[in-house]
């Protein structure tokens, strides 16, 4: 029990702040000119690393539960939720300053380029994760509905991690490195779900 | 054989790392006192003296500190931060490039010869990169057509192979297990885009010798097509019958073409190249769109008349 206590002592709501820390640094740096030769690269590349950095973070708190025992779940939703925000602040940069409201480019980046249509696909499946985050909607929805509803979160994690590895010219080792550590904690799930339907 | 080519040793039998770091403060030294005029030349950070050239745009060259710092160099790592950091190691002195093949006088160029003996042009080009951005450079060089006079170059010659150095203990990005690119980086162009003035070899940046990082010490410019195909630390030009292998069409055949002229017209599969991001430009600049041969189709266009550039891309 004492162990339990030490990994939640801290307020959820701790996680937003802090969170979001990366985010104000990266915007700041951005207008101020110090993020390198192409700070609009820079800055988008920075804003989806991140969204995925929280992003494997909340699929972590499961096995981190289940194998090690530690108990993190209170935080999840805060984790998806600066995830979510990651993941709209990357999409508000690309339509604003990568495309600048170009409504046509950006329809044909969805339609013909692969990796745009992927990522814009984990962004739709996030939206109602997001926009149900709250005690309300569990109890609308029902808890079993809503815990379904929210195992869009396995695809839309793949999909980012693969929009991530499309977009580089060839194969580099971070892209890489996050889908396969997305593809063991997906399987790690999946085995276990086995599991279950089979001692059912 | 080029000078610098070799199997690749086991990692014992390379020199240690003291020992080569000695050889080094044992050069600067013999630089330093003069022993050596060779030496002393590749140390020294002279500018170079040089000519204008009518082939120079007028644009206004990007910021030098963005042309040195932000490089794809996958022999130093495929980050574009990763060139600057790691190509301190690359020793570019003495340096020769073996040209050979079908030519009448093969041999060797060194770039003491290539820097002194060859009147040295500023060439401001636009270079535009296959990942859609684009920068303003202000090169220093020699149209290869007039290098490769010197090695009587056979009429039968139809293409010229380029081939990058290869040297892993000084290349961080040509060791590990899973190789970016295969190594060694090879390019190649046709004769006749070999031989057009604006084709260089660049030996310089902004006046002076071409920091590592830009592909020190002689690498290729050819301004009118994607980056990649301006391979640097060139090692060895081999004049040839037959299109050679090119490393970015051998990585992705279906993605790099042999041609990889810049062309708005041909999207990469995966992305558009109808347009580019201007370096320097910061994140409120417009994007510009991206011309035809990469506004060079005046001087260029005529060498692909009657060719299917969708198909030859």
């Amino acid at each position: 029990m004492a162990q339990s206590r030490f990994w939640t002592v801290l307020p959820s709501w701790l996680i937003y702040p802090v969170g979001l820390i990366p985010a104000a640094y990266l915007f700041y740096a951005a207008f101020t000119n110090q993020l390198g030769a192409d700070p609009l690269d820079a800055l988008e590349n920075e804003l989806g690393e991140w969204a995925l950095k929280f992003l494997v973070a909340g699929l972590f708190i499961t096995p981190l539960l289940r194998v090690a025992r530690i108990n993190l779940v209170k935080y999840r939703r805060a984790i998806g939720l600066v995830a979510f925000a990651y993941v709209a602040l990357h999409l508000i940069v690309y339509v604003a300053l990568d495309r600048q409201f170009g409504w046509w480019e950006i329809w044909g980046d969805i339609v013909k380029r692969p990796y745009i249509t992927i990522g814009m696909a984990a962004f739709l499946l996030l939206l109602p994760l997001a926009i149900t985050s709250n005690n309300a909607s569990v109890k609308k929805l029902g808890a079993s509905a809503w815990r379904n509803l929210h195992k869009l979160a396995y695809p839309a994690v793949l999909f980012g991690a693969v929009h991530y590895v499309l977009l580089k010219k060839t194969w580099h080792p971070e892209p890489l490195a996050y889908l396969a550590v997305i593809l063991a904690l997906l399987v790690w799930r999946y085995y276990r779900y086995r599991k279950s339907v089979q001692t059912a | 054989m080029p000078v610098y080519k070799y199997s690749q040793p086991l990692p014992s039998e390379i020199t240690s790392k003291s020992e080569y770091l000695n050889r080094r403060t044992f050069m600067a030294g013999a630089a330093g006192i003069g022993l050596s005029p060779l030496i002393g030349m590749g140390a020294a950070h002279a500018a170079l003296e040089t000519s204008k050239s009518k082939y120079s745009t007028d644009e206004k060259p990007t910021d030098k500190v963005a042309v040195t710092s932000y490089n794809n160099f996958y022999e130093f790592g495929t980050a574009k931060s990763d060139p600057v950091k790691n190509a301190g190691s690359l020793t570019t002195r003495p340096w020769t490039v073996d040209v050979g093949g079908m030519v009448n006088k093969p041999g060797t160029l060194d770039i003491e010869t290539l820097l002194t003996k060859f009147d040295l042009e500023e060439r401001i080009y636009r270079f535009r990169c296959v990942e859609a951005w684009s920068m303003v450079i202000p090169w220093v060089g020699i149209p290869l057509a007039s290098v490769l006079k010197q090695f009587d170059v056979q009429g039968s010659a139809k293409y010229v192979a380029f081939e990058t150095l290869q040297r892993p203990e000084e290349m961080p990005g040509q060791r590990g297990l899973f190789p970016s690119l295969p190594w060694p980086y090879v390019e190649g162009l046709r004769m006749d885009e070999a031989l057009h003035p604006l084709t260089i070899l660049a030996v310089g940046l902004f006046g002076d010798v071409l920091p590592n990082q830009n592909g020190a010490p002689v690498r290729l410019v050819v301004p009118w097509k994607y980056g990649f195909k301006s391979i640097k630390s060139i090692v060895s030009m081999n004049l040839v019958e037959k299109e050679p292998p090119t490393s970015w069409n051998k990585a992705g055949p279906s993605e790099y073409g042999f041609y990889s002229n810049v062309n708005p017209e041909v999207s990469h599969p995966r992305w558009s190249q109808a347009s580019e991001r201007v370096i320097g430009g910061g994140i409120f600049a417009a994007r510009k769109e991206t011309k035809f041969l990469n506004g060079y189709a005046d001087e260029v266009g005529s060498l692909y008349e009657g060719m299917d550039l969708k198909k030859n891309y």
